[in-house]
């Protein structure tokens, strides 16, 4: 393992720590009567508004439709999370300090393995949320209709059209990946010349 | 030449032909501006752009103020002040009743003439208007965060509170000066023994901490009838100017006997001079009874305070704190320029309008050129202040605004017109009726050291036939006047509520980014607060029932109560639980002879209802919430005295699954 992939490592862990401090991702819902819009910031422990009551704005407009309240302290992945990524950063000083290779493959893989679960567990929180309605008490209902936002991209649910995308402590992450997958084939490349 | 380089110089060719028809087309455009179609262009603001100033015009005798979007003439709201407001449940509500106590009770009406934003450094700041009321002495802030007024002081011995609030370059004081001099103190006395018995009084009154005001100072003065008044500012900084008419001491039948004299007074207050006075302990308590009432910005409850003493000043025993400057002839404003330099006189039956130097009088008193007393107090000649007239203005000048560039513009009530004039030269430049009898107008910053010289406002008593007509009482209305170039244009015509007397308008960056979208429901002080449908709850403490209630959209809770009884009195405290903006809840119940409430998110407001029958009576919310507003409605159930029905209100959580409370 090269120096110079040694240090795409070790930047890789820095970039991974930002996600402590940044949100990594964001979800926009605007509506004609919401022009400044309603916003949630997905964090590594937790889900804010954009602004101060927005969480509250959201769940109070979601019971019509009879989505569940969205309760940070409720969802157990935010409890867990900090401690993965905090064990992910660990292993990749654990692969600067020794520089062994197949230390590299195996901590990219658990990276790589790691970031898609995240991803996942994203998709099927949202698709949970949208479609585990309380059909009983809901005061709007749609046959048919679902509410769950997109990972990445735009979606028109009812008046309000949602934005979801990465924010900055998402894309510090997936730069991560870049880095560390451009050091896994460097290291190799560097492998095959040498034998 | 390629087909391609001629296709292109073709273009260019093309582009500047069209260039110029364009630049052709809005040169002429430019030369037809008293054209209407330029006019409309120039008042337009399109749908979801905003105004470039807030106006706010007082009502008059509607005791309220009318906030206007400029140039549009938009109405966006009404705050109301010494008036009960029927719409919001202003003086209605328990929360907000306090706000009109005075000393003679509790008063929802009065006459609101003028306006005056807080200044720093003699620049409208946005923080606060300041306003008064004429018939029951009193001054009032609106919080322009809010746009609700959150201060009323009442001002003892006072009676026709007209020449108020005006402020000083700091918002250190605002004042109160009588137009009615009574007998000080108020007694039983004959009326012709006016001249015996009847004092003005001129007040200065803090203004720059809120919750706080309270009577700085209040000077005895000669029984004139005082009408307006400004501050001083940079060589007259620390002096406020008051005009009086009906020197004559006149008291009956005013219109004749209080216009016999050659001059009326100007009244210049060195104020600096009279907080030394005060220091020196040369102020004397006297006792009076007066009210303070003001808001508490957690609890949002009106608190009404009863005082019992201020501090007098005799002029004549602190001399420098008070001359008078004659001025022909019974004067409406007394108008400083953006320079202090010059005070502008509004002699509403004289031939001219004269302008006397501060500097001038400065020196004069320096020199003592005084023509003689009044009271004791200094007279200053005529010709030692005097720095200039204007000739020939017109008839019945008012009031002077100024434009920052050396202009000043005066109404003339009689002769229906604005007259544009320059100081320093005198000479009238330029003329424009009005769409009648103009009172005063106002320029935006006009009373500022630093005037936005682009509109004038006249603010017009008289409408005929400029409206669709509604019957014997009709609109008065507002011009608004293009003041940028050489002639005043006449740009719009807008109706305006009440009476408006004055106004002021400001950039509106100054006022709409620190705009309070909704109370904390975290802060809120309340006493019987409900932060959630967990806390709500009905308690009875003898005759009288407490509701402690919530909003949200789109229920109440509790939305049955029962148990209540024919000789009970029910309050209603109401908390709205949102968190958002622009989602009032209201409520309203069948019965009640006050009115509604309108509840901003996080406030809690309180309805008295007292049910003289038995039987089931609906509440409902009146703010359209949310799609199942109407929904949004109860029940309370009114037993006979002594029923054995016992009491309590349900609470409907289970209908509201992750409800905004949950």
């Amino acid at each position: 393992m090269t120096s110079r992939a040694r240090w795409m490592v070790l930047v890789a862990v820095a970039l991974l720590g930002t996600a402590y401090l940044l949100p990594l991702w964001r979800v926009d819902l605007i509506a004609p009567q919401y022009p400044e819009g309603l916003g949630m910031l997905i964090r590594i422990n937790g889900v804010d508004g954009v602004k101060p009551n927005d969480l509250n704005s959201i769940n109070g407009l979601n019971h019509y439709i009879g989505m569940r309240a969205i309760v940070p302290e409720s969802i157990p992945e935010l409890r867990w999370m900090p401690w993965i990524l905090g064990a992910l950063m660990a292993g990749g000083m654990l692969v600067a300090a020794t520089r062994r290779r197949a230390l590299l493959y195996v901590w990219g893989g658990a990276l790589g393995v790691l970031l898609a679960a995240g991803l996942w567990d994203y998709w099927r929180w949202g698709y949970d949320y949208g479609h585990n309605l309380d059909t009983e008490h809901a005061i709007i209902k749609i046959p048919g209709m679902t509410y769950s936002p997109p990972v990445i991209g735009s979606k028109q649910l009812l008046n309000f059209r949602a934005n979801s995308w990465p924010a900055a402590g998402g894309v510090a992450m997936g730069f991560a990946a870049l880095l560390v997958t451009v050091a896994i084939v460097q290291t190799a490349r560097r492998r095959e010349e040498a034998s | 030449m390629s087909p391609s380089t001629r296709s292109r110089l073709l273009l260019a060719a093309g582009a500047v032909l069209f260039g110029g028809l364009t630049y052709a087309c809005a040169g002429s455009r430019s030369t037809s501006l008293a054209g209407s179609g330029d006019n409309a262009q120039r008042v337009y603001v399109a749908p979801g752009e905003h105004d470039e100033l807030y106006a706010f015009l007082s009502g008059g005798f509607g005791g309220q103020v009318g906030v206007y979007g400029l140039p549009s003439g938009r109405l966006l709201r009404t705050v109301p002040v010494f008036s009960q407001h029927a719409e919001n449940g202003w003086g209605y509500s328990e929360e907000t009743k306090p706000m009109l106590e005075t000393s003679y009770g509790f008063i929802p009406w009065d006459d609101l003439h003028h306006t005056a934003l807080s200044q720093t450094k003699g620049e409208d700041d946005g923080r606060w208007l300041f306003v008064n009321g004429n018939n029951t002495p009193r001054v009032a802030r609106i919080d322009l965060t809010h746009f609700e007024t959150t201060e009323i002081l009442e001002i003892p011995n006072a009676s026709g509170n007209h020449a108020s609030p005006f402020v000083t370059e700091n918002s250190e004081y605002i004042v109160s000066s009588t137009r009615f001099s009574i007998p000080m103190p108020n007694r039983d006395v004959p009326i012709d023994e006016y001249k015996k018995h009847f004092k003005g009084q001129i007040s200065f009154i803090t203004a720059n901490q809120p919750g706080k005001m309270d009577i700085a100072f209040q000077l005895v003065v000669p029984g004139f009838n005082y009408d307006l008044a400004r501050a001083g500012k940079g060589p007259s900084s620390g002096w406020m100017f008051f005009t009086s008419y009906n020197s004559e001491q006149a008291n009956t039948l005013l219109e004749v006997n209080a216009s016999q004299a050659d001059k009326d007074y100007i009244a210049a207050v060195n104020f600096r001079a009279a907080e030394a006075c005060m220091k020196q302990g040369k102020g004397r308590k006297v006792a009076v009874e007066y009210r303070h009432n003001f808001i508490d910005e957690f609890s949002r409850i009106a608190r009404s305070e009863r005082k019992t003493s201020i501090t007098q000043i005799q002029p004549t025993e602190c001399p420098g704190v008070m001359f008078f400057l004659p001025t022909p002839k019974s004067p409406h404003g007394a108008d400083v320029d953006p320079t202090g330099e010059f005070v502008v006189a509004g002699g509403k039956l004289a031939t001219v309008i004269p302008v006397h130097s501060t500097k001038k009088m400065l020196t004069a008193i320096a020199n003592k050129e005084f023509e003689g007393e009044l009271e004791g107090i200094p007279v200053l000649k005529y010709a030692s202040t005097i720095a200039g007239e204007v000739k020939e203005p017109g008839l019945g000048p008012l009031h002077t605004e100024f434009d920052g560039k050396g202009y000043a513009y005066t109404s003339m009530f009689i002769s229906s017109e604005i007259v544009k004039w320059k100081l320093g030269t005198w000479e009238v430049v330029d003329r424009a009726p009005t769409y009648y009898s103009v009172g005063h107008l106002m320029i935006p910053g006009g009373a500022t050291v630093k005037p936005f010289g682009k509109y004038a406002l006249a603010m017009n008593k008289i409408t005929k036939d400029r409206y669709l007509p509604t019957g014997p009482e009709l609109t008065h209305s507002a011009q608004l006047y293009d003041i940028s170039g050489e002639k005043m244009q006449l740009l719009l015509d807008f109706p305006t509520q009440g009476e408006p007397h004055y106004a002021n308008a400001i950039d509106a960056k100054l006022i709409k980014d620190k705009q309070i979208k909704f109370y904390s429901l975290a802060e809120n002080k309340h006493p019987h607060v409900a932060r959630a449908e967990r806390e709500v709850g009905v308690e009875r403490r003898g005759k009288v029932v407490h509701v402690r209630m919530t909003a949200t959209r789109s229920h109440f809770a509790p939305d049955n109560i029962e148990g209540v009884q024919v000789g009970d009195t029910v309050l209603f405290h109401v908390t709205n639980l949102e968190q958002d903006w622009d989602v009032p809840h209201g409520f309203a119940i069948l019965g009640a002879t006050n009115a509604e409430l309108l509840i901003m998110p996080g406030e809690t407001k309180t309805l008295r209802w007292t049910p003289d029958r038995s039987g089931v009576f609906p509440m409902y919310c009146t703010d359209f919430c949310s799609a199942l507003h109407q929904e949004m409605q109860g029940y309370v159930r009114v037993s006979p005295a002594g029923s054995t029905v016992a009491l309590k209100g349900n609470n409907s959580k289970a209908a509201a699954p992750g409800g905004g409370s949950n």
